[in-house]
């Protein structure tokens, strides 16, 4: 049964990746062979034989890992990231690594250096990022499972963007080693499906304390399937009403107020609330990622992995050759904003203003979080734009993450949901997101919705 | 603060860049808006707001992150070495430095 699985999704991708270039890697061979084992041994644990795509920043032995850069190009590391040892021990068989937006940098997947990935909704149309390929992937059925990095939105916005479920669960709540990190204090791996109840399964799998990443908090790890109860009697929603405003297309502005009225439904009270700080998250943001970014991609020089320029006889020129040759547009630009406002006399003006906007924020939530137990807002201000509309504007690609990143600064979790189609047949996801270590409650709430309203439309570009 | 050429080139320098003529002038003005943009924090007074440093969560806070002084099993030479673009007897090998 599970090499079966195995293979419908092997081929689905290998003949579907010409169209949606979703994947980087596919491992037929590796992914069969594991398959047969699982099989073969009466493997019983909670993901035996289930096909799981990988998002190509996270490490996993055997397989490349190139972040979507020329400058790691096909390096191969040496060990697992421990959610995929956690994945693999619950049976799961990973078939393929996906595309991406360079080192997870974009909203759009438009920066990789394998070229964009396309929406199976709309070819024509971006796949939202920067975990492009796992959330295609999933949309068009090729794996039920795939994970992500979510640093501004990552997960949920590409998830909204395609029309399936994505998570960033709480900052701490599962690790990062193995995962190529871009903004250390913002970084989540996240998990896309198409449905509620498969990603509270995959979380349940890779959650918990890792001694390998000394920012996993010890908090135990419930049996988040136990939540999926339906039963909304006494839940509290949040709406932020000054969200719904200025920049938020008409369709995805109505389609989100009347997931609102379906909760109003199911038994939920709504609860009016406000973030007043919300409107600096994007400034705050690309303060803080970038400055993190550039520290981290630091180590990109050459000399212990990846790609080094030739012709370049003096060190220092060969770090600055080969980042220049092996590092893209946007890295560059995020590097050299990271660089600047780290630099000296700018310190307190940037970083430092940045991080006290962001205590902020979160205390926003905080407050807001006394009288509700999550808050819902839209995902992405629009439905996937075209290829090409905007990547000559920086700043206006980072504003599609202004629903998103709030949640990276203040270390919550959230949750974008699938919630209907616009007039020209492009999914709009609502994004729920909760206090810390409140993934219970994001999945009875989504789950519920999701009961209610099933999201049962399937794109063009499909498997099956 | 307005950002000019040199700033950029500097910036450049810095984080080890050797960016093309071209590069440098479409960063110049894109690094500029996006700097203006971020600018807008100056209207908060956070005179009184502690930055938000460190671990996130009251939780990972408490977190024990000590581990056991034990050995354990490391990549070895050969492994680490595998994916250098320049090794040389059991090295890193580099251009000259100085």
């Amino acid at each position: 049964m599970s090499r079966q699985t195995v293979e419908f999704s092997i081929t689905a991708a290998e003949k579907l990746n010409e169209t949606l270039n979703a994947f980087l890697q596919i491992d037929r061979e590796g992914a069969l062979r594991r398959a047969e084992e699982i099989e073969q041994s009466g493997h019983a644990g909670p993901l035996a034989g289930i096909p799981i795509a990988i998002k190509d920043n996270i490490c996993v032995k055997g397989l490349q890992a190139s972040c979507g850069s020329k400058i790691l190009g096909d390096y191969h590391p040496p060990y697992n990231a421990t959610v995929i040892e956690r994945l693999t021990n619950a049976g799961a068989v990973i078939i393929g690594k996906t595309n991406c937006d360079e080192f997870a940098m974009g909203s759009s997947n438009e920066n990789s250096a394998f070229g964009p990935v396309r929406n199976p909704w709309d070819t024509t149309r971006v796949s939202g990022g920067s975990s492009g390929g796992s959330a295609a992937a999933v949309a068009a059925g090729i794996v039920p499972v795939a994970l992500g990095s979510d640093t501004g939105g990552s997960v949920r916005q590409p998830a909204s963007l395609c029309g399936v479920v994505g998570l960033k669960p709480t900052y701490g709540r599962n690790s990062r080693y193995g995962l190529v990190a871009f903004a250390s204090s913002l970084d989540q791996i996240g998990i896309f499906a198409r449905e509620v109840e498969d990603v509270a399964r995959a979380l349940g799998v890779i959650a918990g304390r890792d001694n390998h990443d000394s920012t996993t908090a010890d908090v135990p790890v419930p049996d988040y399937t136990a939540s999926l109860t339906g039963d909304l009697k006494g839940a509290r929603l949040g709406f932020p009403r000054a969200l719904f405003g200025k920049g938020l297309d008409d369709e995805v502005k109505q389609s989100v107020e009347s997931v609102v009225d379906v909760y109003r439904e199911l038994g939920a009270e709504i609860v009016d609330v406000e973030l007043p700080s919300a409107g600096y998250a994007i400034a705050v943001y690309y303060i803080i990622a970038t400055a993190e970014a550039s520290s981290n991609l630091a180590r990109f020089d050459g000399v212990r992995y990846g790609f080094r320029a030739e012709d370049a006889p003096e060190l220092r020129q060969m770090y600055r050759k080969t980042r220049e040759e092996g590092f893209g547009p946007e890295v560059k630009r995020r590097i050299m904003l990271g660089t600047y406002v780290l630099s000296a006399g700018y310190y307190d003006a940037y970083y430092r203003k940045a991080q006290q906007v962001r205590t902020l924020i979160k205390n926003d939530f905080l407050k807001a979080f006394e009288s509700c137990d999550a808050i819902i807002t839209p995902t992405s201000p629009t439905p996937a734009f075209a290829i090409g509309e905007k990547v000559d504007d920086p700043l206006a690609m980072y504003l599609n993450d202004i629903y998103t990143v709030t949640a990276n600064l203040a270390g919550v979790p959230g949750i974008s949901v699938p919630c209907g189609l616009s007039s020209e047949r492009l999914p709009i996801g609502f994004q729920l997101i909760g206090p810390y270590w409140s993934e219970p409650v994001l999945f009875k709430l989504s789950h519920a919705y999701e009961q209610a309203r099933p999201f049962l439309e399937r794109p063009p570009i499909s498997a099956s | 603060m307005p950002i000019n050429q040199s700033d950029i080139e500097k910036v450049a320098q810095l984080a080890h860049l050797e960016l093309a003529e071209e590069e440098l002038k479409t960063f110049g003005p894109q690094i500029a808006e996006i700097v203006s943009y971020v600018e807008q924090l100056n209207e908060i007074d956070t005179s009184n707001v502690e930055p938000a440093l460190g671990g996130l969560t009251a939780e990972g806070e408490k977190t024990d992150t000590s581990r056991a002084d034990e050995i354990e099993g490391s990549l070895g030479q050969k492994v680490a070495l595998a994916e250098a673009p320049d090794p040389a007897s059991g090295h890193f090998r580099v251009p000259k430095v100085l």
